[in-house]
């Protein structure tokens, strides 16, 4: 893709920890087009956070990375810190999932924003303090001026939330990664948030990956969605596609297990089975223990290939992956 | 991915004061009047305390002297006031002069971990795994007696201590979710650590300083009383406590004065420093 300002290539993520080393991430590759929203979904735990932490170059010391990510044609994996520190905050900014514990509680919220400023540009503090108000009216805080000097607890969790978004704005950002930013608010400030960052995404251009577990916000946002699960990449494809066609087995049963109105009450579809240990996963397919298609060749890890122009699926049973997975499938099985 | 413990900021705390714990407000009323008759001692002390009077020879308590008087007939009560002066200062630069390296030491320790942390925190343990006033007591016999040497020595006992907490208050802070944020918006690493670590960190170090102030003056007593701190013509309490010893039965109040001005600092550090541990240290509060 030319106009992808993201590009992450066979990227592995692996923890070193007492019982070994914990396979958080493996093989992902996506590509994020300039100005879209690329919604990233997937249970708990199944890797999406550190992705983006690994874009970033937050993770810590603990982690190992490998593959590629690119940004705007630079490659991230490998910087020096003191480079991506520059990045960070300037070009690509973060959202976190909770604003209760994302501001600094001693310090006011207004200059949460004007350090963001200071930290990359060589400005003024009075020029800092201007541009961080008008941000706190962009996102709709009202009389930001009254609101600059208070300290985080002074405000509601949608506000808070608000003045975490006002913060990752505060340079104009190429790239904004959104982690879960609306799990930990109640539905009516859900949608006011989501609103934000669509109202946002238009005026400014900003292109965002928004991680979460909540097909609904990637249904209400996004315009494509790639599916993880366990660390791996199971398909990639448009919002419409992925709720009217879902190719991979995962995908299929967990729009299987959103509830319906017509379900009878405590009734919840579930996946039977759970989630492979990290530590020393099955080889091949991650979700073939719970897969009711379950074939013997998925012993092998299928690669993510083309179905159609924008619908990519990581699975068997797709001649998509059969063809891609011919010429040097066995090579890729006998290596994982 | 945040850890469960109430964030009582101290920045906000502040604002709603410091003192709302009776205890808090009770120790503070009692250092600013102890500091106010150690700073204007000159002003308060109604004789000189150096003046030699043979007529009042251990002479008892009465209307023009309080406290009575001394083997030498001087003043009690004004020889209180001007050791009590070197006294506090012992007590609270040494814990200032603790307080300004311990925490640096532990806030970089614990915020940068690995290698840095072992670098600094071990020989800070081996320090700790002393016995305080032994240590206070061979760093005097190297270099020599005198109440700025007793100074150092206790900054060196309290440096370590200091150091410690602030480690560990550190270690909690910087596993926070804010300062991860911080260094999501590019924030450099010495900002992060004294814009967000250092004022989140620093309350429970606060509060053991305070009371390790009042430690400091029994420390200092019992290195003067060892004929270790200050030296005369400069009094301290500890010499004073020294210097009554032999007449105790004669004339208890040579003795009893300077170890009561001991006893009320001491408490009122502690009650001060229980207030700010109210204020500043939520994880206090629940003990």
């Amino acid at each position: 893709m030319s106009d992808a300002i993201l590009t992450l290539e066979h990227v592995d993520v692996g923890f070193d920890t007492d019982d070994g080393s914990v396979s958080a991430v493996s093989d992902v590759s996506l590509s994020v087009a300039a100005g879209e929203i690329f919604g990233l979904v997937g249970e708990s735990g199944c890797g999406k956070t550190t992705l983006a932490m690994a874009t970033m170059g937050l993770l810590p010391v603990s982690a190992t990375v490998s593959g590629s990510v690119r940004f705007q044609g630079r490659e991230l994996v490998g910087l020096p810190p003191e480079d991506l520190r520059r990045l960070r905050g300037d070009r690509i900014s973060m959202v976190f999932q909770d604003p209760m514990t994302s501001l600094d509680p001693a310090f006011p919220i207004g200059e949460q924003i004007a350090e963001t400023i200071t930290a990359h540009r060589d400005v003024q503090r009075s020029h800092a303090r201007d541009r961080a108000l008008a941000l706190l009216a962009d996102v709709g805080i009202p009389e930001p001026e009254r609101r600059y000097g208070d300290a985080p607890h002074r405000l509601s969790g949608g506000m808070r939330q608000r003045v975490v978004i006002a913060t990752a704005l505060a340079n104009e950002p190429a790239l904004m990664l959104a982690d879960e930013p609306t799990t930990a608010l109640d539905v009516t400030i859900q949608s006011q948030i989501l609103d934000l960052l669509r109202d946002l995404r238009q005026r400014l251009r900003t292109t965002i990956v928004l991680i979460t577990h909540d097909l609904g916000v990637i249904a209400q946002l996004c315009d494509r969605v790639g599916v993880m699960y366990a660390g791996q990449l199971v398909e990639i494809a448009t919002v419409s596609e992925i709720f009217r066609a879902p190719r991979h087995p995962y995908t299929q049963a967990l729009l299987a297990a959103l509830p319906t109105q017509h379900q009878e009450p405590g009734s919840l579809r579930v996946i039977p089975g759970r989630v492979p240990n990290l530590i020393a996963p099955p080889p091949g397919c991650r979700f073939a223990s719970r897969c009711p298609h379950v074939m013997d060749v998925c012993t092998i890890v299928p690669p993510l290939a083309h179905e159609s122009a924008d619908h990519l699926i990581a699975c068997w049973l797709s001649e998509a992956t059969r063809e891609a997975g011919r010429p040097t499938g066995a090579a890729t099985g006998g290596a994982a | 991915m945040s850890v469960a413990i109430p964030n009582v900021p101290a920045r906000t705390s502040r604002r709603r004061g410091i003192l709302t714990s009776r205890k808090g407000r009770v120790g503070f009323a009692i250092l600013l009047a102890l500091i106010a008759i150690a700073a204007f001692a000159p002003l308060i002390a109604p004789h000189d305390p150096n003046a030699i009077d043979a007529a009042r020879i251990l002479a008892p308590p009465d209307l023009a002297h309080p406290f009575g008087s001394d083997a030498l007939g001087r003043d009690v009560l004004s020889r209180v006031i001007y050791a009590y002066r070197v006294s506090l200062g012992v007590a609270v630069g040494s814990t200032l002069l603790a307080f300004l390296f311990g925490v640096p030491l532990g806030l970089y320790a614990g915020y940068h971990g690995g290698w840095v942390d072992t670098l600094i925190m071990r020989p800070i343990d081996m320090v700790l795994a002393l016995p305080a006033l032994l240590l206070a007591v061979a760093l005097i016999a190297i270099i020599g007696p005198g109440s700025d040497v007793a100074l150092l020595a206790i900054a060196v006992i309290y440096l370590p201590i200091l150091a410690r907490v602030v480690r560990s208050s550190t270690l909690v802070v910087a596993s926070q979710t804010y300062v991860e944020a911080a260094r999501a918006r590019g924030t450099p690493s010495r900002r992060i650590i004294t814009r967000h670590v250092l004022p989140n960190a620093i309350g429970p170090a606060i509060v053991q300083a305070t009371i390790l102030m009042g430690f400091a003056l029994q420390i200092e007593a019992a290195l003067s009383f060892l004929g270790l701190g200050a030296q005369p013509p400069t009094s301290s309490l500890g010499v004073m406590l020294a210097d009554g010893r032999d007449f105790l039965t004669q004339a208890p109040w040579i003795e009893i004065f300077p170890g009561v001005a001991i006893a009320i600092t001491v408490l009122a550090f502690n009650f001060f420093g229980d207030g700010l541990r109210t204020r500043l240290d939520p994880r206090g509060v629940a003990r």
